[in-house]
């Protein structure tokens, strides 16, 4: 006899675009599976064209809410990659630090307020601070470390205005940075507990065998670089990522499907900066790691709670360490003359590679536009762990199940639609 | 209280369409005469969580958000959020689902509720991605602010009034 079972979670008002996970099991096994969570930025990149490229980093911080510096900052890149500028030395230097801030205040959101209460049966972060006050204040105390420092070297108080291409319409004096420096030292400090309570979260077991993508640089746990590698034997150069990165679209939906081409799907973000490059974390991250239960390499999405806290503590010692060697650069930014060209970047997101292509006519108009955020491009993969999660979880009953398959999805931080009950289950039975 | 800060944050994100309205209340405050101890924020896009570190025990707070509950758009709703909980059928948009009514909510439970928390919230039509309000949603922002700079400027002149609503 046949038994074939439809779960089908549909989307909720509450978020915006749609969030849909469609399963089909039949005879006790997995048979098919839908996903998909966000929608491209289309409008963002029509909206870009015609615009000069000045107004690029402007227009893309307003992608994401919680990643207005990724965006920026991968604009920037890309239009002084056409305009043929390298912008290094303290001006880099001040945008890792801003860049460290974002790093600080994403992953905090996400650890305590999206993900840990998943993992301790919490509906939702408002019951987990009923129980754990302590803990979420201290995490919110170290999230408001991070938005100093987007504050300080970003201009405004949530949203930065103070990043162009070429620099900066302002940079700091290194005495200006001091009050900032005290503070990011004791929440350095302070941060160390979290990365510990997060190596004591319960986790299952679930390992699948990625191909991690990240970029990587010579030094540096990478936030900004020119490499792309992975663990399967990936190195280009980032402007070679359209010929090695195709984005296909998925018939059912308007989702994107971004795969490697000749390889498939792909998982980009904390765990796989993690995998790839863990020699380039400080000693002291390195040390946290371990003792959080962590090995240099890890192939439990569950994991990623713990390594955003590695990467939390990382960004605090990164931003310390580059602001004790400050110096005021002059000018605050390159001047640059526009031309016809096409540049491109990837930098680090808090999610993962974020790649941004820009065509420029010989006023510096932007012609065509393409941005690819890292959530896009790990859609497939999700859904591969969603398949693996249900055909693990067949004999749990229906709302751990939806519970799990919540938690796997959150396990990428996904943009859009991460509310506490993201999905709604549908069950139909035939 | 004495020379209390007032603080008018509009959140949202102006390229999404309705969800821009409450940035759209705070620039058309902007333009107005308000007293010198008010101060306006247009909190773009923030997630919840960064609310509560930018009010202090001592403010008094109007929070200005776009929200998605079937009622009619352009449709105006007023909250004393600390007096009752905001209701479970208003959908206050989050891009990362941290958004306006789960912040007040840890609020609520850390503690760190201000002095006075007032929310407007102003039913939205569209929020695909795209810029410009609806007709309704523009009128109910003419309106939202008019009411607001006048509590504002009563709040300023005379004693905290009993119930925040006696501003209108």
């Amino acid at each position: 006899m046949k038994k074939t079972k439809q779960i089908r979670i549909d989307p909720l008002t509450r978020v915006e675009g749609e969030g849909v996970l469609y399963v089909k099991i039949d005879a006790g096994k997995v048979s098919d599976i839908k996903f998909k969570i966000i929608e491209p930025p289309r409008f963002f990149e029509a909206l870009l064209r015609g615009r000069l490229f000045r107004e690029a980093p402007d227009i893309t911080a307003r992608i994401c809410g919680i990643c207005p510096v990724a965006y920026q900052t991968s604009a920037v890149q890309a239009m002084e990659h056409a305009l043929g500028v390298v912008v290094d030395g303290q001006l880099r230097l001040l945008r890792r630090v801003l860049y460290c801030g974002e790093w600080i205040e994403s992953h905090l959101l996400h650890i305590f307020m999206l993900h840990a209460p998943d993992f301790l049966g919490y509906p939702d972060a408002m019951h987990m601070a009923k129980d754990h006050p302590e803990i979420v204040k201290r995490a919110l105390e170290l999230k408001k470390a991070g938005n100093t420092i987007i504050k300080f070297l970003g201009g405004r108080e949530i949203h930065p205005v103070n990043v162009r291409v070429g620099g900066f319409y302002r940079v700091p004096t290194r005495q200006e940075f001091a009050p900032l420096l005290d503070t990011l030292k004791w929440a350095r400090d302070a941060t160390l507990q979290a990365v510990q309570w997060t190596g004591q979260l319960p986790f299952p077991d679930f390992v699948q065998d990625y191909e991690f993508v990240s970029l990587h640089h010579p030094t540096e746990y990478p936030i900004m670089g020119e490499r792309l590698i992975s663990n399967r034997g990936l190195d280009i150069a980032t402007s070679a990522y359209e010929a090695h990165f195709r984005e296909e679209q998925v018939p059912y939906s308007t989702a994107l499907h971004s795969t490697l081409i000749g390889r498939g799907s792909y998982l980009t973000g904390p765990l796989a900066r993690y995998n790839l490059n863990f020699a380039r974390l400080s000693p002291l991250a390195q040390q946290a790691a371990h003792d959080a239960g962590l090995e240099p390499t890890c192939k439990n999405p569950f994991k990623s709670i713990i390594v955003r806290a590695v990467e939390v503590l990382y960004a605090f010692d990164e931003a310390v360490r580059l602001i004790e060697q400050y110096e005021r650069p002059d000018p605050p930014a390159l001047s640059m003359r526009p031309r016809a060209a096409t540049g491109m970047a990837i930098t680090e997101a808090p999610r993962g590679i974020l790649y941004q292509r820009y065509q420029l006519d010989d006023e510096g108009r932007i012609l065509t536009a393409k941005i690819v955020p890292p959530t896009a491009q790990n859609q497939r993969m999700v859904q591969e762990d969603l398949w693996q999660c249900v055909a693990q979880g067949l004999d749990m009953p229906e709302d751990a199940l939806l519970h799990r398959c919540e938690q796997t999805i959150r396990n990428y931080d996904p943009c859009i639609s991460c509310s506490t009950h993201f999905l709604r289950l549908h069950i139909e039975r035939s | 209280m004495t020379n209390p800060e007032v603080l008018l944050i509009g959140v949202g994100n102006e390229y999404c369409g309705d969800d821009g309205a409450g940035l759209a209340v705070v620039r058309a405050l902007k333009t107005r005469k308000l007293p010198p101890a008010v101060r306006l924020l247009e909190a773009e896009m923030c997630d919840g969580a960064s609310l509560l570190s930018l009010w202090r025990a001592q403010s008094q707070v109007i929070l200005i958000d776009a929200v998605s509950s079937g009622a009619p758009a352009g449709t105006i709703y007023r909250f004393d959020a600390l007096a009752q909980p905001l209701p479970a059928n208003l959908c206050f948009r989050s891009t990362h689902g941290f958004g306006v009514a789960d912040a007040l909510a840890l609020a609520y439970t850390l503690n760190q509720i201000p002095f006075a928390l007032l929310v407007y919230a102003i039913e939205g039509q569209n929020f695909t991605a795209h810029i410009g309000l609806s007709p309704e949603v523009e009128k109910a922002v003419q309106v939202a602010s008019e009411q607001i700079c006048q509590m504002v400027s009563l709040w300023c002149t005379q004693d905290m009034p009993a119930s925040l609503m006696d501003g209108e």
